[in-house]
């Protein structure tokens, strides 16, 4: 029959066009086609892989940045805590300082006003006697005229005049 | 939703009305030997999916047919070669001592009657419909896909979009999919054939499926083509077999009394050679002529019906028979990419067996 016999015309015709089209596809067309396929899916899977690169750097860098920080921050409180320290000792330091100070001058001073006070006593001792001494010759010059008497007389004042004082 | 409904339904019409013409000038175009009003099927079927030396494009009211006159080139064993248009053919003319034949063994065949005075046919290489068919679809395969590669040329990193995408898409699919796992590491060398092979397929089987003029020829359901892509997977597979290839045939690995005296496991391998092209070439005419037919004769129903029980019987057989045929052609669309597919992957597994690797002995 026919239809199952195959026929050499067309056989022909069938495999020389055949043959040609194989030929031009498959010197001009499936391996650009395929090439350019496989170039594209190269290029995508780069992008994504330097992409991922890119993004994991960012990733290191922020943590970098964040270490950093953190490093300064603590830095920061290290210093701050110095110079409170630094400042509070400074402060004791200084008080101390001038609690020697005040001391050494109140001390200075006790002693000067000691001895300030001693001659002014002694002054006053001597201011005193030279005055008893007027007032009693004003007075003895009437009374005494011995100045033995007088002199004894004198003692004995000057004696009640002491323990009276040191009283 | 509605207007999609809409279209499909005109479209079904113009569908209805040209093919009633069609079929009913083909019905009066081939019962011009028989009787003038009975509808013959068979002849109708044939002379859809056989060759024919014009292109037949239609028939209008009034017998009068539109054909596409096609070269005729053949050589008569006694006067050597001749070539000349199909048109002298026509009707039953005779020409320069040929015509076409009517008798049972070479119906519609170019004969002529030599010099004893029997009917012989010459060496034929006409020009025919399938042939016209190829070079036209193999003309559409060159443009389209020099067409794509020069896209990759020009700018190889651009996505693809539209026919391209979807061209690319099909082609790498078959490339990753089909090729390089069945041919297995040499792959590159045979992907070249093997994408033609699938395209060529499906272009034909599809251009095939158009039911007006520069479809409807039967190309890939027609034994002459499919025995040359059979025939081109065979002789690929033979010539580029490895060793290992035909130590497996000659001396397979089975107990030794299988090969000896009696070499009956070689003898097995070796036929094994040849029916696998031969299913490759009878799976693929098969399945095209089969899905042709079915669309012919559901189309054939409605004339049968109009002869056997009148005009309003057919035309209630022809909702079911339009209907019915929508669904084969779009089921035939599905096939023509299932046979391309399979095609496609049988010969990358027939190749790939001929690249086998030593395997480790057990």
């Amino acid at each position: 029959m026919e239809l199952f016999t195959p026929e050499v015309g067309l056989i022909f015709w069938m495999l020389i066009p055949f043959l040609i089209v194989l030929f031009i596809l498959g010197k001009y067309a499936w391996p650009m086609i395929i090439d350019g396929v496989d170039k594209r899916a190269r290029f995508i899977d780069d992008s994504v892989r330097s992409a991922q690169e890119a993004n994991e750097r960012l990733t290191s860098i922020k943590e970098e940045g964040e270490a950093i920080l953190a490093e300064a921050r603590k830095e920061q409180m290290r210093i701050l805590n110095e110079t409170n320290q630094m400042r509070s000792d400074l402060i004791e330091e200084a008080k101390k300082q001038a609690q020697l100070e005040a001391d050494n001058i109140l001390s200075s001073a006790q002693i000067t006003i000691q001895k300030e006070k001693e001659d002014i006593l002694r002054q006053v001792r001597s201011e005193i006697a030279s005055i008893s001494i007027e007032i009693a010759e004003k007075v003895i010059r009437e009374n005494l005229n011995t100045t033995a008497e007088q002199e004894n007389m004198i003692d004995r004042l000057l004696q009640e005049i002491n323990s009276t004082g040191k009283n | 939703m509605y207007f999609k409904f809409k279209h499909i339904g005109i479209a079904s019409l113009f569908l209805i009305l040209f093919l009633g013409v069609a079929a009913k000038a083909e019905a009066t175009d081939t019962e011009l030997a028989k009787e003038q009003e009975q509808f013959n099927l068979k002849d109708m079927i044939f002379s859809h999916v056989l060759d024919a030396y014009e292109w037949h494009v239609i028939t209008l009211p009034g017998d009068k047919h539109i054909s596409i006159p096609l070269p005729v080139i053949v050589k008569s064993a006694e006067r050597g070669w001749f070539v000349f248009s199909s048109s002298h053919l026509a009707h039953g003319y005779s020409y320069k001592g040929f015509q076409i034949s009517h008798s049972d063994e070479y119906n519609g065949k170019i004969v002529e009657i030599n010099s004893a005075g029997e009917e012989v046919r010459p060496f034929d290489i006409s020009f025919t419909k399938n042939a016209a068919s190829i070079v036209l679809s193999c003309t559409l395969l060159i443009i389209i896909f020099l067409s794509l590669a020069a896209g990759y040329k020009k700018d190889p990193l651009k996505g693809r979009k539209g026919i391209a995408g979807s061209l690319e898409m099909l082609t790498m699919y078959i490339y990753d999919d089909v090729i390089k796992p069945c041919v297995g590491e040499n792959y590159r060398k045979f992907a070249p054939y093997l994408l033609t092979a699938f395209y060529f397929i499906l272009l034909n089987n599809l251009l095939g499926l158009i039911p007006i003029f520069p479809g409807a020829a039967n190309v890939t359901g027609n034994i002459s083509v499919t025995l040359v892509l059979a025939l081109i997977t065979f002789f690929i597979t033979n010539i580029f077999g490895n060793k290992e290839y035909w130590k497996e045939i000659f001396w397979p690995d089975v107990p030794v009394w299988l090969k000896v005296p009696i070499p009956i496991m070689p003898f097995i391998e070796i036929l094994g050679m040849f029916t696998k092209p031969f299913a490759l070439m009878v799976r693929l005419f098969a399945n095209m002529l089969s899905g042709h037919f079915i669309i012919l004769v559901l189309m054939g129903l409605i004339f049968i019906f109009a002869n056997l029980a009148g005009n309003v019987v057919a035309g209630g057989v022809s909702v079911f028979s339009i209907a019915f045929s929508l669904f084969m052609l779009a089921l035939d669309v599905l096939i023509s990419f299932i046979q391309a597919y399979v095609f496609t992957m049988l010969s990358s597994i027939f190749i790939g067996l001929g690249q086998v690797k030593h395997h480790a002995t057990h």
